[in-house]
Parts: structure tokens; sequence; C-alpha cells
């Protein structure tokens, strides 16, 4: 598990029915490309989050793959609709096996 | 420090020949994208890339893409040492087809996005970002 890694998430506390919300992600990684070279000219082996899904209640609003290319501390902002009370689940998939999930509760005003 | 007229000319011709080198090198932008479409033919209509023009450093570079309809869209930059960059499949809780990141760019360079509809057509669109510092390391 890389070190330090903290997912951040902003999401409305509420909604009304059927709307479309921005959501904002963030977490923080290294995402190490793989093609850096540490002081002695051996590359720093790649190390980097390769899959961010987003699902609300189960349904799925967005699965993106990530590629060395995307920043350090990889940042996303999209939109979903919120069509009833639900929690929103986000999770990240990092190269060495680990997962990092966070949830959101968002109630229907 | 004095040139002649020939000289000077000389000098700008090398200038020239080293500013357009790296354009050579670079993955061409339309086999990219015909990468990604499988060869079929993309449309430029219905897909938005917001990305800015001159990026001082490629370390982290904003960009938007936005595609109402479609089902995935597919981000490549192609003067990376390798094109990819993300690919956004879409659900059908999203709201609309519109996603925003930040990505790395190793120099100036086109940054490509291509959008895969719900019929199964395309829509391609590229941008070209100038980068003043590269961020993929050296």
């Amino acid at each position: 598990m890389a070190k330090g890694v903290k997912p951040r998430v902003k999401v409305p506390k509420s909604a009304s029915a059927g709307e479309a919300i921005t959501i904002k992600t963030l977490i923080s990684h290294k995402m190490e490309s793989g093609r850096r070279k540490d002081g002695d000219g051996n590359t720093i082996p790649r190390s980097i989050i390769n899959r961010f899904t987003c699902a609300f209640n189960g349904t799925s609003i967005l699965d993106v793959t990530l590629e060395p290319a995307i920043s350090t501390n990889p940042y996303f902002q999209f939109e979903a609709v919120v069509p009833e009370a639900g929690e929103f689940h986000f999770t990240w998939y990092d190269d060495d096996g680990s997962v990092y999930e966070t949830k959101k509760a968002v109630k229907v005003a | 420090m004095t040139f002649t007229r020939r000289e000077t000319l000389a000098i700008g011709g090398a200038t020239l020949a080293v500013a357009t080198l790296p354009g050579k090198l670079m993955a061409s932008t339309s086999d990219l994208i015909a990468g990604v479409t499988g060869g079929a033919a993309a449309s430029a209509a219905g897909i938005e890339l917001t990305a800015p023009e001159i990026a001082e450093n490629g370390n982290t570079v904003p960009v938007a893409v936005s595609a109402p309809g479609a089902v995935a869209i597919t981000m490549l930059a192609a003067g990376n040492p390798t094109p990819g960059v993300a690919k956004f499949t879409f659900g059908p809780g999203s709201a609309e087809q519109s996603a925003s990141t930040r990505i790395r760019l190793a120099g100036t360079q086109d940054v490509i996005a291509i959008a895969e509809m719900a019929d199964g057509s395309f829509a391609a669109v590229h941008k070209t970002v100038k980068v003043t510092i590269g961020g993929c390391g050296g």
C-alpha cells in the first residue's frame, strides 16, 4: 500500500430528486509513472492508481481507466443524477492491489 | 559577435530543423484516432475538449472533455512516451457525459479525445497544448 493515500470527495449534502449534481474527487497518491530515475540512475518502478469507479446505490456513474499520464493526486470532476436518497460509493484501485474506498450519503430535499 | 548574412541564414535553418523535429517523432494524431475507432471515421461534431493553449507546467495540465450521448471517452496525448491518458466509461447514473481531470504532458503536443457514442459511431477532437516544462521526468 502506497503511503499517505487519502481520498477526498466533495458531494452536496442534499439535492432535489432527479437533480444533476457535480462531484469532485481527489486522492493523494504519488502516481509514480515508471519513467523517472532516482539519483543513482535506477528506474523508479511504476506505482499508480489504475482504476477509479463511482456508483450511486449500485448504479454505475463513472468508471475511469487511468494511465501513468494522469497527474499526481488524481482529480476528477463529473456530473451525476440523484434519483432518490442514497449513497455514493467511490473506489480507487492501486497497482499494488490495494483498494481505497469512501462513501457519501445524499439526502433528497 | 557579428554574423555574416550567410551564417545567419545557416543558423536560422538549423533552428527551424530542430524545432520541427519533435513533430516527426510523435505518433500521428490521425493514426492514434484510427487505433481507437478501429479504422472507422470519426466526426468532429458532438465532442468538446477544453485544454489550455499554453501550460506552464506539464506535470498538471487541467483538461475537460464533454460529449453528450457518449458511452465512453478515451483521452490520448500524442507526444507522450505512452500515448494513453485515460478512458472514461459513463454509466446510467451519469447526468451529462463530461469529466475533467489533470494530466501530464511531456512536451508541446496534441491532446486527443475520442468519444464512442451509444449508436457505435465515434467523434474525435484534438487540441494542441504548448508545454513550457515537460512532465514525464528524465
